[in-house]
């Protein structure tokens, strides 16, 4: 607990409790260690970005909030993760349960080959969130209304989600997210394949969410974390090197690494 | 003078003239070989090429040709006492043949003109083989000379190696396609003969098959029955019986490997799986015959069913587990095509592994493993070896896979082992039944593309 408090101070956020809070994590793919000792809280319903240089571990970290690098051979994690301060790398906790609860969205759209309607449908039914098509209905159409797609689709529910663009896919994906009404949703570089206008499009759509959602972000784009997060984290080489107000971050940053970064010197 | 070593004098012809076109191309390089158009190699291989593939040609030609040439010679210098009866004729050339080689001992006491043509026939085949010896090695050296000056610092060697692999490769493919297209006519031209005889009707839609028609004259036989239903009906059963055990197990065996299997169960499991795949079809034969088909008559027994000794079922359970291999390796192939970013969407929607599979997985895969059942069912309708041994020959038209049926490549079979009169419409039957075989696998391939086709269309 004294660690908490620490950097509750530190980083001068609310006194609130974090919504998810990281200590001492290490991960290991195999024997080379991806990420060190990384502390990090995230406040609840703000958007926190994670920045840093190709391969430092950004994608690596976010995996670890929901646990998605339970799916790959050979990782192992030290340190423990909690939401709302229970583990979640505890052996009471269910991974499908945690994932229904932090969501995700990947960096390259992912819609299933299924139809519009089936893709935000997917959640809520192998949940059973839902009891009748008409519960379902709802929740499809709220869904799609909450990640700005409703317009544009509401005439092709049908039709197979993969005849839509790259933007729309995205907001699809996020619609998809959303409809199993998770608490947190991470998102790992969601508009790095999209055009300026679909990304403009997304980071309203974020900012919207902030108010009923806890968002953590990847992006490589600084102005995007400047634009959309309140707290970001800058990481180097497998280590959280700073971590504060997105407005600190970027006008103040405390450490040299931090302003080399965000001031273009590398990366 | 045997065709290995013409063969071999090409070879050491053409590695000679790649040694000179190479030479050549690099003197004229002055030292640098980016003075030439292409590396020296090409031209090597050019001029190895020009001398290669005239020497073959001519090679070739000249086998076509040597035997029908030689033995106008030898037919032209015979008395007509021989020539006129096909008959005669063919016998003494037979014995011509033996006694050129020396080794016609038993014809010692032969008439004397059959001699002499032996002797003669000796006599042009060393000549003939001796004049293509000195013929190909002029083709050879005219091809090496021409190429040999046609090389010069800008002469684009690559290019005209590349055009001269191209010519070989349709060649290749020509070939290939050629011979099918020789084997459907070869079908079509013998099943029109057939149907000259038999009504297309009666033999696509009769109900009774029993072929044994009088081979001679004289014999007292039935009419014989081509209907061809019977025989379709029983390749179905089996075919239907095959698929009941190949499609859930291989689809099964390969969701396990490829989901679930740890890697070191993966890496044994597999090769054992496809060595299914290389048991030879008569091993599975009479294991169905001498195992399966006994197991099953006796448990038949043990509940009261009247089971015959050779049943569709056994066939059909057998050809199953000969077609398990086919379906999982293929359906494996394609489901671990289905890119890992769509199940990790699916996990980070929080769904089992069991949940992914069916509801993403599989759909997304389900072209590919469409078009794998499909090629398992027609090799099923095509494999012969185990239903020759283990479904019997009875043409009953039944839908009880506990008697014995028949196929038509078990009929197919049948009717052609044997002494046959060519003619005669039992023999081509045979090929009216290929033929209308070949169009069912024909028809179920394009069928199976065309589904495969679609689904690509609505998820790509
Ligand atoms: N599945 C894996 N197996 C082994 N090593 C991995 C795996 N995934 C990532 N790594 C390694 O872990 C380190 C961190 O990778 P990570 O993907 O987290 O970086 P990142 O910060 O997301 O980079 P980028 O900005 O390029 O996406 C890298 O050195 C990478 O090579
Ligand atoms: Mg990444």
């Amino acid at each position: 607990m004294a660690v908490v408090t620490a950097r509750a101070m530190t980083d001068g956020t609310s006194a609130q409790a974090p919504k998810m809070a990281v200590r001492k994590l290490d991960l290991f793919y195999g024997e080379s260690q991806a990420l060190y000792e990384v502390d990090l809280d995230i406040a609840e319903k703000q958007v926190t970005a994670l920045i840093g240089p190709s391969g430092c571990g950004k994608s690596t970290f976010l995996r670890c909030l929901n646990r998605m690098n339970d799916t790959i051979d050979g990782v192992t994690i030290k340190g423990n993760v909690t939401l709302d301060d229970r583990d979640i790398y505890d052996k009471a906790i269910d991974v499908v349960q945690l994932r229904a609860r932090i969501g995700m969205v990947f960096q390259k759209p992912n819609p299933f080959p299924k139809s519009i309607y089936d893709n935000v449908a997917y959640g809520p039914r192998i949940h059973g969130l839902v009891n009748s098509r008409d519960e379902l209905d709802e929740v499809v159409m709220t869904s799609l209304e909450k990640a700005g797609l409703i317009k544009e689709v509401k005439d092709r529910m049908a039709e197979p989600a993969t005849g839509l663009s790259g933007g729309q896919q995205q907001r699809l994906c996020i619609a998809r997210a959303v409809a199993v009404s998770p608490e947190v949703i991470l998102m790992d570089e969601p508009c790095s394949a999209l055009d300026p206008i679909a990304t403009a499009k997304v980071e309203e759509l974020i900012d919207e969410l902030r108010s009923n959602y806890t968002i953590v972000i990847v992006t490589h784009s600084m102005q995007q974390a400047a634009r959309v997060s309140q707290r970001t984290a800058f990481f180097h080489l497998g280590k959280l090197v700073e971590v504060g107000d997105t407005d600190q971050i970027f006008t103040n940053p405390k450490d040299e690494r931090t302003k080399g970064y965000i001031t273009g010197r590398f990366g | 003078m045997s065709l290995t070593f013409l063969l071999l004098a090409i070879a050491l012809l053409c590695a000679l003239s790649f040694f000179f076109g190479r030479q050549r191309a690099v003197g004229l390089s002055g030292g640098r070989y980016s003075n030439l158009h292409s590396l020296p190699v090409h031209y090597g291989v050019y001029t190895a090429l020009w001398c290669g593939l005239p020497a073959l040609f001519i090679v070739m030609v000249w086998y076509g040709f040597q035997g029908t040439i030689i033995q106008a010679l030898i037919v032209a210098d015979l008395p007509d006492s021989l020539t006129s009866d096909p008959g005669q004729l063919s016998l003494a050339l037979n014995s011509i043949g033996l006694l050129s080689e020396g080794r016609g001992a038993h014809l010692a006491g032969a008439a004397p003109e059959l001699i002499d043509a032996g002797r003669r026939l000796a006599n042009l085949k060393s000549i003939a083989s001796g004049a293509l010896v000195v013929v190909m090695v002029c083709g050879a050296l005219l091809g090496l000379i021409f190429s040999y000056r046609k090389i010069t610092k800008d002469m684009r060697a690559r290019n005209n190696v590349e055009r001269i692999a191209r010519g070989l490769m349709m060649i290749c493919s020509a070939i290939a396609i050629l011979s099918t297209v020789g084997i459907v006519f070869s079908l079509m031209f013998e099943s029109l003969q057939f149907f000259t005889k038999i009504s297309p009707l009666d033999f696509l839609f009769g109900l009774e098959w029993s072929p044994q028609t009088a081979i001679r004259a004289d014999q007292v036989a039935s009419e014989g029955a081509f209907g061809m239903i019977p025989l379709f009906v029983g390749t179905l059963l089996i075919t239907f019986i095959a698929m009941c055990v190949a499609v859930p197990v291989g689809l099964f065996s390969a969701i396990y490997m490829g989901e679930y299997a740890s890697p070191k169960f993966r890496a044994v499991a597999k090769p054992a799986l496809e060595i299914l795949a290389g048991v030879p079809t008569v091993v599975y034969g009479f294991f169905a015959a001498l195992t399966v088909a006994p197991f099953i008559r006796n448990q038949g027994s043990l509940l009261g069913l009247d089971v015959s000794s050779e049943s569709a079922l056994a066939a059909g359970l057998v050809m199953g587990l000969m077609i398990i291999p086919f379906v999982s390796s293929l359906s494996d192939d394609v489901m671990s095509q289905v890119p890992q970013s769509l199940r990790d969407g699916s996990y980070g929607l929080g769904a089992t592994k069991s949940e992914t599979i069916r509801n993403v997985i599989f759909p997304a895969a389900l072209p590919g493993i469409v078009g794998a059942v499909l090629l398992a069912v027609s090799r099923a309708v095509g494999e012969t070896m185990i239903v020759v041994m283990a479904a019997g020959l009875a043409a009953n038209m039944t839908a009880n896979p506990l008697q014995a049926v028949t196929t038509v490549t078990v009929q197919i079979v049948t009717l052609l082992v044997g002494d046959q009169e060519f003619d005669s419409a039992k023999t081509l039957s045979a090929f009216a039944l290929g033929l209308v075989l070949f169009l069912v696998t024909l028809g179920l391939n394009v069928f199976a593309l065309k589904i495969v086709k679609k689904y690509r269309e609505k998820y790509d």
